[in-house]
Formats: C-alpha cells, sequence, structure tokens
C-alpha cells in the first residue's frame, strides 16, 4: 500500500544530520508495523516523510501507486506531543478534520463515536489543559481517525505515559485497529509495545537511520506478555537491539 | 486555606466594619466640622451616606458569603483606608482652607459640581466617547487586517513590517500639526490621531502572535485536511488571540491619552475641551470633575473590553492566571 524506495534525508540546516540514509521498506494494506530503533535514529523523519510533512533528497515514496508530496487527510498523524489546540475544546478539536474538508453531515454522531472509541465520553467540553496525559493522546488519536485515514501513523504516541496507562492505551490502539481495519504504523522505543500490537517489526540502525531487519510477529490475536513465544520474542528482539547499538 | 486568586485578602468583619466606620468618620467630620470654603456639602453628604448604606445593605445579603461577598471583604481594606484619606482631605480643604482655593476645592465641592453641572458633563462624555469609540474601532479593525497580513504573508511583511515598527515608534502627538490641516473637522483629526495612536501597537501584537504559531499546530492541521485559509482563520488567528486583546487593552490606553489631548487643543466639545475651558475661569473644581469622570470612564471601558477577553479567551482559564 505504501512504498518506500531508497529514500535518503538529510538536515543541513545548523549542523549536517544525515538522519536517512537509502530507506527501502513497505507497509501492507491493513497490517500493524511497528518502527522501532535507538533514540535519533531518525523514526520521526521517516514517519513525516510518510505523511508528506517533509520530502526525501533522494528516492521516493508511494501511496497506492501516487507519489506522496503533501499531508493528506487519507494519512493520519499523531505526534509524539500530541499537539492539540489548546483554544478548542476536546470535542471541537476532535471535529477539526471534518470541518476543515467541510464535512457537515454526521458531524455530532460521528464525533460522539470516537469520542466513546477512545473511551473520552463526558470529556468532550474539557479543554486540553484540563486532561490528563493519557487523555490528551486518546483526543489525539482520535482526531486523526475522524477523517477514516487508510494509514494511521503514530510517533511515540504512548512515549510520555506511565505503565498502567501504557497498557491501557496499547488495549486501545488495539481495538481501533481491529474495528477500523486502518493500517497503522507505531514508531515505538518499547519492545514489548511493538510486540504486543505488530504484525511486522521494522528495526532500525543508529544514525544514519536504515531499516537493518524486519521482524514477522507470528503470535496469535489475544496475545500473553508472559507467554513463551512472547518472552522468545523478547529476547530475540533485545539482542538484536543491543548488536547494533 | 483560601484559594481563591483574585478575592484573596482576609474574609474578616473586622475589616468590613472598618471600612464602614471610615466612611462613617468622613460623613460625619463633613457634618460636624464647619466649613470654610464655600460649599454646598449636602451632594457629598448623600453620597458618602449611600455608600455606607450600600455596604451594609450588602453585608446583609444572606448569599455574602458566596462571590459578593469575597468581593466585598477583599475591597474593605481599600475601602477603609479611601474613607480617612477622605476625611483628612475634607479637613485640610474644605474645612480649613490650608490648600486654597481655587487651586485646591475640597471633595465636596467636586461632588457638587458631579450634580450641578451634570448635564454639561454628560454632553461632554458624551462626546469623548463617541470620538473614543470611533477612533479606537478604527485602529482596531486596521490593526488586526494590517497584523494578520504582514503575520501571515510574507509579501506583505515584507513591505508593511518595516513600516509599522516605524510608524509605533512615533508618538502619536507628532501627527497633530499633520491631522489639523488634512481633515474638515476636529472630530475627524481626532478619530484620526485616536486610530493612528491605536493602530501600529495592534498590528504589531497581532502579527507578532501570529507569526509565533507553534508549527505542529499547522502540520497537525494539514494532515488533517486544512487548506491554507482553514489555517489561517481556525489556527493562526485563534493562536495570536491572546495577542490581539493584548494589544486592544495596551492602544486603549493611549488612545484615550490621545483623546484627551486632542480635545484640549482643537475640538469645541468632549471632557478635554471642558478641562480646558474651565481652566480659563480658573474652575479647578470643574477640571477635577471632569478628572474623575475621565478615571471612572475609563475603568468601565477596560472592564467591558475585559467582558469580550474572557468570552473569548476562556479556554485560557487555568493556563494564565
Ligand atoms: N528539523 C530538523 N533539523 C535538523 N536536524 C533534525 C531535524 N529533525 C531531526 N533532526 C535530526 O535528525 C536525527 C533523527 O531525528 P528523529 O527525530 O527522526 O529521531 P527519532 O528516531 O525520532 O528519535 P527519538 O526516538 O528520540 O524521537 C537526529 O539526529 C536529529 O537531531
Ligand atoms: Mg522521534
Amino acid at each position: 500500500m505504501i512504498e518506500i524506495k531508497n529514500v535518503s534525508r538529510t538536515y543541513s540546516d545548523g549542523q549536517h544530520t544525515e538522519a536517512l540514509r537509502d530507506v527501502s521498506l513497505e507497509i501492507r494494506r491493513g497490517e500493524f508495523l511497528s518502527l522501532t530503533g535507538p533514540s535519533g535514529c531518525g523514526k520521526t523523519s521517516l514517519l513525516r516523510l510518510i505523511a508528506g510533512l517533509d520530502s526525501p533528497q533522494d528516492g521516493e515514496l508511494l501511496m497506492e501507486g501516487r507519489a506522496i508530496d503533501s499531508p493528506c487527510h487519507e494519512r493520519g498523524y499523531v505526534f509524539q506531543q500530541a499537539a492539540l489546540f489548546p483554544w478548542k475544546t476536546v470535542e471541537e478539536n476532535i471535529a477539526f478534520g471534518l470541518r476543515a474538508r467541510r464535512v457537515y453531515r454526521e458531524k455530532k454522531r460521528l464525533v460522539g463515536e470516537y469520542l466513546s472509541l477512545v473511551g473520552l465520553d463526558g470529556f468532550s467540553k474539557s479543554y486540553p489543559h484540563e486532561l490528563s496525559g493519557g487523555m490528551v493522546q486518546r483526543a489525539a488519536i482520535a482526531r486523526a481517525l475522524i477523517n477514516g485515514p487508510k494509514v494511521l501513523l503514530l510517533d511515540e504516541p504512548l512515549g510520555a505515559l506511565d505503565a498502567f496507562t501504557r497498557i491501557e492505551l496499547q488495549n486501545v490502539i488495539r481495538e481501533i485497529w481491529r474495528k477500523t481495519a486502518t493500517t497503522v504504523v507505531l514508531v515505538t522505543h518499547d519492545v514489548d509495545e511493538a510486540i504486543y500490537l505488530s504484525d511486522r517489526i521494522a528495526v532500525m540502525t543508529p544514525r544514519p537511520g536504515r531499516i537493518s531487519e524486519i521482524l514477522t510477529v507470528n503470535l496469535p490475536a489475544g496475545r500473553d506478555r508472559d507467554s513463551e513465544d512472547f518472552i522468545g520474542l523478547r529476547r530475540t528482539m533485545l539482542r538484536k537491539l543491543t548488536i547494533n547499538n | 486555606m483560601d484559594r481563591n486568586k483574585k478575592y484573596w485578602k482576609p474574609k474578616s468583619n473586622l475589616w468590613f466594619f472598618l471600612a464602614v466606620t471610615a466612611l462613617a468618620a468622613a460623613l460625619a467630620t463633613d457634618v460636624l466640622v464647619p466649613n470654610v470654603q464655600e460649599t454646598d456639602t449636602l451632594y457629598y453628604q448623600a453620597v458618602l451616606a449611600a455608600s455606607i448604606a450600600v455596604l451594609l445593605i450588602l453585608f446583609g445579603i444572606p448569599v455574602f458569603s458566596s462571590g459578593l461577598g469575597g468581593r466585598l471583604y477583599h475591597y474593605s481594606q481599600f475601602i477603609a483606608a479611601a474613607g480617612l484619606f477622605l476625611t483628612f482631605l475634607d479637613l485640610l480643604t474644605t474645612k480649613s482652607n490650608i490648600l486654597k482655593l481655587p487651586f485646591f476645592p475640597g471633595p465636596a465641592r467636586i461632588v457638587e459640581v458631579l450634580f450641578t453641572e451634570r448635564g454639561m458633563l454628560l454632553v461632554c462624555t458624551a462626546h469623548s466617547l463617541r470620538l473614543f469609540f470611533a477612533g479606537l474601532a478604527g485602529g482596531v479593525v486596521l490593526g488586526i487586517v494590517t497584523g494578520v497580513l504582514t503575520g501571515w504573508n510574507r509579501q506583505w511583511n515584507y513591505w508593511l513590517f518595516p513600516v509599522i515598527k516605524v510608524a509605533g515608534v512615533i508618538p502619536p502627538v507628532a501627527w497633530i500639526p499633520l491631522a489639523l490641516v488634512v481633515f474638515p473637522s476636529s472630530f475627524y483629526a481626532g478619530i484620526f490621531l485616536l486610530t493612528v495612536a491605536s493602530w501600529f501597537t495592534i498590528a504589531f501584537m497581532v502579527s507578532t502572535g501570529i507569526a509565533s504559531t507553534p508549527k505542529e499546530y499547522f502540520e497537525a492541521s494539514r494532515t488533517l485536511g486544512a487548506d491554507e485559509r482553514y489555517l489561517l482563520f481556525h489556527v493562526a488567528i485563534p493562536n495570536a488571540a491572546p495577542n490581539i486583546f493584548t494589544g486592544i487593552v495596551t492602544s486603549a490606553g493611549m488612545c484615550f491619552m490621545m483623546l484627551v489631548i486632542t480635545e484640549m487643543i482643537g475640538a469645541k466639545a468632549g471632557l478635554g475641551w471642558y478641562i480646558n475651558w474651565a481652566k480659563a475661569w480658573a474652575s479647578y473644581d470643574k477640571v477635577y470633575a471632569s478628572i474623575v469622570i475621565m478615571g471612572v470612564a475609563f475603568c468601565i471601558i477596560l472592564a467591558v473590553i475585559n467582558v469580550f477577553r474572557s468570552y473569548f479567551l476562556r479556554w485560557q482559564r487555568g493556563i494564565v492566571q
């Protein structure tokens, strides 16, 4: 569905940073793909390229055969820091995509639906600063989902959360993926999170980032973090990450 | 533990009764001590008595302990000080002429003028307010339009922003000679000067507010399907809203100053003109009366602006104190 072909990205404002070198990756329709690697290896850079927020110096990115050259509501994006609009209520934040595209039909129903999908019923009239970190991320996910994107790009949405909230939200994301059948690309540092959620895990090398390995997770749908297979996979992955470093 | 940040003074009945006592002292002083300056003190006494009555009634209202009460307690200390100040001022002026007429009429005399000259004062206030709002409205509209253009579009920014920056540092009084020549009447000259006094400050604030919109907001909006126009009206301008209001409040002060100045030099009406006219007759009581009106009027203007501000910036409640 999305093809990334020999993409390179070097930042040259200020100092010269080669963030991505010759990255190739294919993202399949409907899959849950995690992107992981050490800090600063270019995960955000790659996700921004996929979103169309940035363009590569070399190589090309295609979605359904067409070049990705600008952001589009078909590729939903959730930022590392949620970037909710502080002057809008949760409800208005979530409705933003619909209003921006002038889709007013069924707005109310859709907003209500996505509010409950992420478990924010009762907070529709709150402003972002009145929410906890986890709730802010829930709202940001709902805001991206309401456009019915073909791909949902998540940049460490759970990175700043405590372990409890994290696990809770992992289940929310899993449910959403199951219900909406969108393709999901999740950037994460957390090995458990990647194994728990993904069909495939792309591991990146330290800067300049490249895809060093793609692991396929062959675990059943209801994943148990304590099962033999899970623990085995975690051990393999940790070994790969440490070898790379 | 008192968590009310706005009305934080102690909720003490002692202070409240001191406030009432101070006003009563001011009243008693005026009633009991014979006048030296010639004044009809009845109006002053009536105002003091009415203030005391209002305070006592508010105190008696059963819901006293809620919002209103906090405010009343909060201002008690100030009211007490004001009562004392009036008492001494009355003694120094009306009651002794230590501070001499005509330059220092007593508070009783000023209150008297406020009542006896009310027709004239009302007309002048109306004139001033009309000019003020016309001028400020011009500044706000032009300021927001040029501010948005320069903050949003680099071509506009290139051509207009330096002009705004330079024009903003020129004191608006410098335009008076030009205004008097170019405009057919002092009223239009006044509008021009007030507009100039407010325009550039607002434009500057709006422009920086728009330009300082965090990049993530734009990026998030783009991934949600927003076009350029939508970004401007639903992201950049809301982000600049706090700045817009800061600009309006700041320039309202400059406008008010400019208002009085223009009325003092060119106009045939308004509070500024009234001050000049009264001064020519050495009626300092009238000068002070119009100063009092100006103070009260400007406070009301600021309060009105604040009502709009807290409505439009209601999302900021809890972020900024
Ligand atoms: N706009 C930019 N300008 C200059 N350098 C940048 C920019 N964005 C990223 N970089 C650099 O590119 C490299 C990769 O950054 P990126 O944000 O993609 O890493 P990351 O894998 O997402 O890291 P983290 O896990 O810490 O979020 C870093 O060295 C960073 O300093
Ligand atoms: Mg990152």
